[in-house]
């Protein structure tokens, strides 16, 4: 069973939601999944990137209500 | 810092507020994409260096700089440029912009760079030519020149001149 982490960035612009979102996964376990809350509408193509860039696995990206969420998998 | 992975030089070379975005936002997502990165500073990108950051905005020469007012757009044509004041008052405004927008200070995008372990050189002939001291610069910055710079890109991925 994985466990869930919530990482609030919602307000923050281009590169903050990143950079914490690098820093939060570093405070987790493998496997387990951070949970992203994000404004930034350009956050959508950011995070696919960094998860592509970093290996970790971008198991959901959704929108509701203007926030957009994503669960990371950190993987190593 | 990996062996293996893959990394990114830039080229600083301007110390105005808004043009210390584009490497500060760079140089931090690239170190937490796994990105090994140097910042080299010169010229007036030195100014990014000094421990205590006093960074404006000028509205000369900048005919695209357009200011969000009520709605609306307010150009900064180069006549106002010359008004006493205009400059603080473009940067008060900019740091303004950016509080409310939830946009990094450029403070806290170079303390997480720090942070991350990017490798800033601070060219040092740009030092005695501008007559700066050290120990008014931040920690942590190395003091070389071009051969450093070439020997460091040379194995970069990516190599950037702002």
């Amino acid at each position: 069973m994985s466990t869930t982490t919530l990482l609030d960035v919602k307000g923050l612009g281009c590169p903050l939601p990143i950079l914490k979102a690098k820093k939060a996964i570093k405070d987790i376990a493998i496997n387990d999944i951070l949970e992203v809350h994000a404004t930034d509408p350009g956050s959508v193509k950011d995070f696919e990137a960094f998860c592509r860039q970093t290996g970790h696995e971008l198991v959901q990206s959704i929108e509701e209500g203007g926030v957009y969420k994503y669960h990371i998998k950190r993987t190593s | 810092m990996s062996e293996n992975a893959k990394s990114m030089s830039i080229i600083v070379t301007k110390g105005t507020l808004d043009w210390a975005y584009p490497p500060f936002i760079l140089a931090t997502t690239g170190a937490s994409m796994g990105l090994n990165v140097t910042l080299f500073f010169t010229f007036y990108g030195l100014a990014l260096c000094k421990k205590k950051l006093d960074l404006k905005v000028t509205t000369l020469g900048n005919a695209a700089m357009e200011m969000p007012i009520m709605g609306m757009h307010l150009a900064m044509p180069n006549m106002v440029g010359m008004l006493p004041g205009i400059d603080g008052f473009a940067t008060a405004m900019m740091k303004d912009l950016i509080k409310k927008k939830g946009v990094a200070s450029i403070e806290e995008l170079r303390e997480l760079a720090k942070e991350a372990e990017v490798r800033m050189i601070a060219c040092q002939m740009t030092m005695d030519l501008f007559e700066y001291k050290q120990a008014d610069m931040m920690d942590g910055i190395e003091y070389a020149g071009a051969a450093t710079y070439i020997e460091t890109a040379t194995k970069c991925d990516i190599n950037l001149f702002i």
